[in-house]
């Protein structure tokens, strides 16, 4: 097991982190900071898939989801850390042609 | 730093193939019988080149013609009509004198068995008369795309990275590096704009990105399931802001020195950005046609498309990728995300496998013979097929 990194924080300013293999519910998992990102450590909530994300900080409904330091697109629903953060919680602002053009627009 | 190709007129090679173009999709047949009959022939399909409206027809020439230019190509044969909207002397002009080029209609020859007989004639005597040797060639010659398919979120932690990684030392050697997929840059303007050589060239990425976006929200939905793809979504991605945050990555950190039109030949050395989509057949026949002799392709859950023309490098982050698909993966680097290899130390793995395979070694996609048949190339065009 060592040096076999399970989750991974890509940026300092994010606030969602990647699974690196899968990692099941309750664990307290520990999260690497890469270059300048700090380590971290957080209990999960659900079991996350390889790949996968979940949140760090408590994520309000509307809220930018930060990766990479940069949004990568808004909270629908409260989102508690140690939750798994992916398309049924978050979505998209970009190429909505679904939505209102005042909405839309990013 | 240096490799083995072929020095023609057009740049140097890294393979020796005859192009059969088709100047109209019409001719498709005609272009695969003589192909399947020439050994080192290879058939470019696609499906344009009429009832198409001027800025199509001018984006469909400019293609076929950086195709006939591309390095890789030894000899060229152009397959017309006869009837067609592309001016299939246009595509002949545009290596006439630099390399063998001949050029058959058939509706002049009589009808496709006489077409393919000359054809055939044609192309063989390009094949013998191309048997040149390689010679050693700086790493300045080289113009390489990147692409990044079937995307996971190992991509942008691991296979993209060690992919910009390539771009950077690339660029640093002289050489010229083109990545596109104008929709994959969606929600990574900042990056762009920071990166851009000049105010104009930002300028007019940020036109193309918003072109794009528009298009996609004149059909009135949601883009996902669209982009991100439903395969990149099993694979954790959740937006198309992540995808393009993470997609980026693979053009490094140089300075952008120029926005391509979809297939314009750069016009210098560096990093280019070339206005595209991410969907490979467009995308690979694209970066074939600006004069790519090389492709480097970073995968996540495993694209396994390969173009006939350019040998395309199979890189991945995802280490039960590489073993499902090995037939398919040349490149593992897994290891980043394992703490087991540096990434410098993979990104160096990548420097020498280009330079490897741009002396000759094969990739994986051409040891599978995939594609030979040319039907994974196609061209991106943006206005009604009439």
């Amino acid at each position: 097991m060592t040096g076999t990194k399970r989750a991974i924080l890509v940026h300092a300013k994010d606030t969602v982190a990647t699974a690196l293999e899968a990692l099941p519910a309750g664990d307290r998992v520990r999260v690497e900071g890469v270059g300048d990102a700090p380590d971290r450590e957080i209990e999960l909530l659900e079991p996350i898939a390889f790949g996968h994300k979940f949140a760090l900080a408590d994520l309000q409904a509307g809220a930018d989801v930060i990766k990479y330091g940069e949004s990568i697109g808004r909270a629908t629903q409260s989102i508690p850390p140690g939750a798994w953060v992916h398309v049924h919680n978050i979505e998209s602002t970009r190429g909505r042609g679904d939505l209102a053009p005042s909405e839309g627009a990013a | 730093m240096g490799f083995q190709g072929f020095v023609r007129e057009t740049g140097v090679g890294v393979r020796n193939h005859v192009a059969i173009i088709p100047a109209v999709g019409c001719v498709n047949e005609v272009v695969l019988r003589i192909a399947s009959n020439v050994r080192g022939a290879l058939p470019m399909l696609h499906h344009q080149g009429c009832a198409q409206l001027g800025p199509d027809l001018r984006t469909v020439t400019r293609v076929l013609s950086g195709i006939a230019r591309n390095a890789n190509v030894a000899g060229v044969l152009v397959i017309s009509l006869g009837c067609e909207s592309v001016r299939a002397e246009d595509i002949v002009k545009a290596v006439e004198g630099r390399k063998p080029v001949a050029l058959i209609r058939v509706q002049t020859a009589g009808g496709v068995t006489k077409a393919v007989a000359e054809g055939i004639e044609r192309a063989q005597e390009m094949a013998l008369s191309g048997d040149a040797a390689r010679e050693e060639a700086s790493i300045a010659k080289l113009v390489v795309g990147v692409k990044c398919g079937a995307s996971d979120t190992t991509s942008g932690l691991a296979s993209n990275v060690a992919v910009g990684y390539a771009v950077d030392r690339i660029v640093d050697e002289g050489g010229t590096v083109i990545f596109g997929e104008t929709t994959e840059l969606m929600g990574a303007e900042d990056v762009v704009v920071r990166r851009a050589a000049s105010p104009e060239i930002a300028k007019t990425i940020l036109r193309h990105i918003q072109a794009m976006e528009e298009r996609a929200k004149s059909m009135g939905v949601d883009m996902r399931g669209s982009q991100p793809t439903p395969g990149n979504i099993a694979g954790g991605l959740s937006t198309i802001e992540e995808k393009s945050l993470g997609a980026v990555v693979k053009s490094g950190t140089r300075p952008i020195v120029g926005a391509l039109e979809y297939g314009e030949a750069p016009d210098g050395k560096g990093l280019y950005f070339m206005d595209s989509p991410g969907r490979e057949l467009e995308f690979l026949t694209g970066l074939a046609a600006c004069g790519c002799q090389i492709i480097l392709f970073s995968t996540g859950v495993g694209a396994i498309q390969g173009f006939s023309l350019v040998p395309v490098i199979k890189v991945t982050g995802n280490r039960d990728t590489a073993c499902r698909l090995a037939e398919h993966i040349d490149v593992d680097v897994s290891s980043i995300l394992r703490g087991e290899e540096t990434l410098e130390a993979a990104g160096e793995r990548l420097v020498s496998e280009v330079i490897r395979v741009a002396s000759g070694a094969e990739v994986r996609s051409e040891k599978l013979g995939y594609d030979t048949r040319g039907v994974n190339s196609g061209i991106y065009v943006k206005g009604p097929v009439l």
